[in-house]
């Protein structure tokens, strides 16, 4: 299952602890955060999992695709 | 590339602080994000405690070199709107904690490299309240979201760094409005100019590598992430080996400079500041730096710190040589028990949509 998650705005770790626990019940999640500390967080969990993870660049925004192998 | 950060941030605050003790400050007490902001709280007269007040450089240096280094890597942000009086309270709160055990958890790990052993009793409390934070954060815990600042109003972003530039030239000038300690560890400290390149270096290179002692623990449990943590280590390892070298190593609980012995105290002190920084999102030191990248939320939280200074030297709730006042142990009781309240109640759902 698809799921998205807005995390702009909030603060360290909580995208992080909100990305994870969204994947515990979907495979493909998309996350919108503003915050570079987040953006580098979920990247190093993602490796961490070996899930597949691709960040855009949007204006002081990023859109983080994570998807389960 | 990391590496090369890893022995920037870690040699320069470990080197830094004990040079900075060689050049006059007091003992282990090169950096200190709590010690530091409360002899500027005396300073300006928020509290009146003779012997504690001095504008220390080093905080100002921080805040003007992340802020530098903010605008220079585009990373600087006009931002706030999350809950900001809880903030300030628990910024207060904070402050009470590490005035308790005398240092926030920087300098707890600086202690240890001086050989000061409370150093450990403090970071055991620090990492327990660090999973208290975490129990709550997991639990739905969340000060809410932060909006982007537009517009003029975005100026507010730039009050630390021009409070910080203002008060360095205040205490360069040596101005009438600030209180100057003629004794006591206020009068203690290295030549201005020193002070504030060393600030302007490590305020960069905390900017840069996002370092923050909570931070490191919970990347650590949660994402075995290391990179915080080994510059922690290499700050570590480069005081005790500089204070080896200048002879300022003395292994032991007793007559250590600025310390008590009071264990219990020690751990709760640190312990309070572990739940506050997890539920603030960032222990004392990050909170200064991110108050420079335009932060207002920690700005406020920075206030609410200054204000957690005025607080405890005024109806005796700071630790001190002589060990804790029974003030300041209630207070850190009932301080522990607010933070348990907030982190309770300031829960939220989130909506994760489901799209297919």
């Amino acid at each position: 299952m698809k799921k998205n998650l807005d995390m702009r705005g909030y603060s360290c770790p909580i995208p992080l602890l909100r990305t994870r626990d969204a994947l515990a019940n979907c495979d493909d999640l998309t996350v919108l955060i503003d915050e570079p500390a987040a953006r580098e967080n979920i990247l190093k969990f993602a490796a961490s999992q070996n899930y597949k993870a691709e960040c855009s660049d949007g204006k002081g925004e990023w859109t983080l695709h994570i998807v389960k192998p | 590339m990391s590496w090369v950060w890893i022995l920037t941030a870690g040699l320069s605050f470990g080197l830094g602080a004990v040079l900075l003790v060689q050049a006059g400050n007091p003992g282990n007490y090169g950096f200190c994000a709590a010690c530091q902001l409360r002899d500027i709280a005396g300073s300006l007269g928020i509290h009146k405690v003779a012997t504690l007040q001095y504008a220390r450089p080093e905080i100002f240096g921080w805040i003007i070199g992340a802020f530098a280094m903010s605008k220079v890597s585009g990373e600087f942000r006009p931002r706030g709107g999350s809950a900001p009086l809880i903030r300030f309270f628990l910024g207060a709160l904070m402050m009470l904690g590490a005035l308790v055990f005398l240092g926030c958890p920087l300098r707890a790990l600086l202690r240890l490299a001086g050989g000061d052993l409370n150093g450990l009793t403090a970071l055991a409390g620090f990492l327990a309240g660090i999973g208290t934070g975490i129990f709550f954060l997991k639990n739905g815990f969340s000060l809410g979201r932060a909006r982007t600042i537009e517009g003029s109003a975005a100026v507010s972003s730039y009050l630390p760094v021009i409070a910080a530039v203002l008060l360095t030239a205040a205490v360069a000038a040596g101005a009438g409005f600030l209180y100057f300690s003629k004794q006591g560890p206020g009068a203690q400290h290295a030549p201005i100019l020193v002070s504030l390149v060393a600030g302007l270096i490590t305020g960069a290179v905390a900017l840069k590598t996002r370092m923050c002692l909570s931070g490191g623990f919970r990347d650590f449990f949660l994402v075995r992430d290391t990179f915080l943590l080994k510059i922690y280590g290499l700050i570590f390892l480069s005081a005790m080996v500089a204070n080896f070298f200048f002879g300022t190593f003395k292994l032991g609980f007793t007559g250590q400079p600025l310390a008590h012995t009071m264990h219990l105290w020690n751990f709760l002190g640190l312990y309070l500041v572990g739940v506050s920084a997890t539920l603030l999102g960032g222990c004392p030191l990050r909170q200064l730096i991110m108050a420079a990248d335009g932060n207002t939320d920690a700005g406020v939280c920075v206030l609410g710190m200054l204000a957690g200074a005025g607080v405890a030297h005024t109806i005796n709730l700071a630790g001190s040589g002589a060990g804790v006042p029974v003030n300041g142990q209630i207070a850190v009781g009932v301080g522990i028990a607010i933070t348990f309240a907030i982190g309770w109640l300031f829960r939220e759902k989130v909506l994760v949509e489901a799209t297919a």
